[in-house]
């Protein structure tokens, strides 16, 4: 069970916000562009100095893998090295690769993939660490419809192999939460809170958020 | 193929330089002076100051002192230099002092240290070392101010150690800045040991030039000078250029697809 709480930070971008999170929870975080959702998650991997809180795992902190919006390994360290250095040998390294459709490149260089490739190699960092709390900055912005697909089945696969990892996905795409999530947080406000929480089979929940989005006619 | 607007034909590299030697061969045969020796008469003291090992033992000893002092002005400005980038207080502390270290010249340092400690080896090491760290300081600010906060966050995010901080995450970004200060750093160094050198050590270039100015020698000076150039280029080609190509590889163009 992972605790999480946030105080008000110093810029009133986030106001005060607590939720307990549970192993196989699928969150979709939603809300209005611009609101503080990835200063959110930049909380909750405890990255925001102006922010006090986080998220606790009884006593400790827990492992926290982040996909960021851009692919963020080291442009100087191939794959195979990118994924060393966060702890796992050179056989996992070449799994992990394998595991999000990257074998054979563990000698390339990260600016020498396309973007969709590069984002699947940091979701492979991602899952080095074993997580207990995977948290993803919109994965699909930018890509090709094509592309996102492919990386969309990719991460459904590796939720479906790790039921006790937890999930915070911020997405702007109804479809993404849909497809993804069990739950959903949708941020707004001045500070921004969350506004609901509740579990996505909930076709209220679901058009709550898409109504807030502005995104209705998808519902 | 790209064509490179900037770059010129290898030839050009064969026109100035040749024709300066020979205008000063032409010089030096019109005026036949001791003042100004023949492109050859220097190419023969070098020869000789080689063969009887005078030219090896004395540039030995200024490399040494060349390398002394380098790694320890690039350790500590390397030092300095990140912790004023990273920190606005530490900055503002020291800034003051960076400009006033700057802007002192090379000479008032060295007959500062030989009369506080005396004529010794330390002295002379430590009056290059300060010369040269704020250079080194101020390069390096440059950089760990450039830093990229997003791989830092990363690097928090993925429970990096300190030291895998420094080398995976900082030194690859300040690398630039660092061969920018190493390059800067190693002229301007070995300039300084020679006048360390000349004005209070028995050994070094800087002491063969100051015994062949005493005889008005312009063909040991030339010599000497020479050799030590040559050296420096050296060290341009052995060490730094393969480093640059070494440390730029990820640079590579070609991208892969799927």
């Amino acid at each position: 069970m992972l605790d999480l709480s946030i105080e008000p930070d110093d810029h009133a971008i986030l106001g005060e916000l607590s939720a307990r999170v549970s192993p196989g929870d699928r969150i979709c975080l939603l809300g209005p562009s611009g609101i503080g959702k990835t200063t959110l998650l930049n909380a909750i991997a405890g990255l925001d100095p102006g922010v006090a809180g986080g998220v606790r795992s009884g006593d400790s902190s827990p492992r926290i893998g982040y996909l960021f919006q851009e692919h963020r390994l080291l442009p100087w360290r191939t794959l195979q090295q990118n994924l060393r250095l966060v702890g796992v040998s050179g056989g996992e390294a070449e799994e992990l690769l394998m595991a999000v459709g990257l074998a054979g490149k563990a000698d390339y260089f990260p600016d020498q993939l396309s973007l969709g490739m590069a984002r699947r190699a940091a979701l492979a960092r991602c899952l080095a660490i074993r997580p207990q709390l995977l948290l993803m900055d919109e994965p699909f912005a930018s890509l090709d419809p094509d592309t996102a697909g492919t990386l969309k089945s990719l991460i459904q696969g590796i939720l479906d192999a790790h039921p006790g990892m937890a999930m915070i996905c911020v997405t702007h795409d109804a479809g993404d939460a849909e497809t993804l999530a069990n739950r959903l947080w949708y941020l707004d406000g001045k500070p921004a809170r969350l506004q609901w929480d509740g579990p996505v089979e909930s076709a209220g929940a679901v058009r709550h958020c898409l109504d807030g989005l502005r995104l209705g006619a998808r519902a | 193929m790209i064509s490179h607007a900037g770059r010129a034909p290898a030839w050009t590299y064969w026109v100035v330089l040749p024709s300066v030697i020979l205008l000063w061969a032409l010089a030096a045969m019109v005026l036949d002076s001791n003042l100004l020796p023949a492109p050859t008469r220097v190419m023969a003291t070098l020869l000789d100051e080689a063969a009887n090992g005078q030219l090896w033992y004395h540039l030995g000893a200024t490399l040494g002192r060349v390398i002394i002092a380098f790694s320890v002005a690039m350790a500590l400005g390397t030092a300095i230099g990140l912790a004023m980038g990273r920190s606005a207080v530490t900055n503002a502390l020291f800034d003051p002092l960076l400009v006033v270290l700057l802007n002192l010249p090379a000479l008032v340092t060295i007959i500062l240290m030989y009369v506080w400690f005396g004529l010794v080896e330390t002295a002379a090491v430590l009056a290059v070392v300060i010369n040269k760290v704020p250079n080194v300081a101020v390069t390096v600010r440059e950089g760990a101010r450039s830093l990229d906060s997003r791989l830092e966050q990363m690097a928090r995010v993925y429970r990096f150690t300190r030291w895998q901080r420094f080398r995976e995450v900082w030194v690859p970004q300040l690398f630039p800045y660092l061969m920018a200060a190493t390059r800067g750093g190693l002229a301007l160094i070995w300039k300084i040991v020679l006048v360390v050198e000349l004005l209070g050590r028995s050994n070094g270039v800087g002491f063969q030039l100051h015994m062949a100015f005493q005889v008005f020698d312009v063909a040991t000076i030339l010599a000497y000078s020479l050799a030590f150039i040559t050296i420096v280029q050296l060290i341009e080609l052995a060490i730094l250029q393969p480093l640059d190509r070494r440390a730029n590889r990820w640079r590579q163009p070609g991208v892969a697809h799927a």
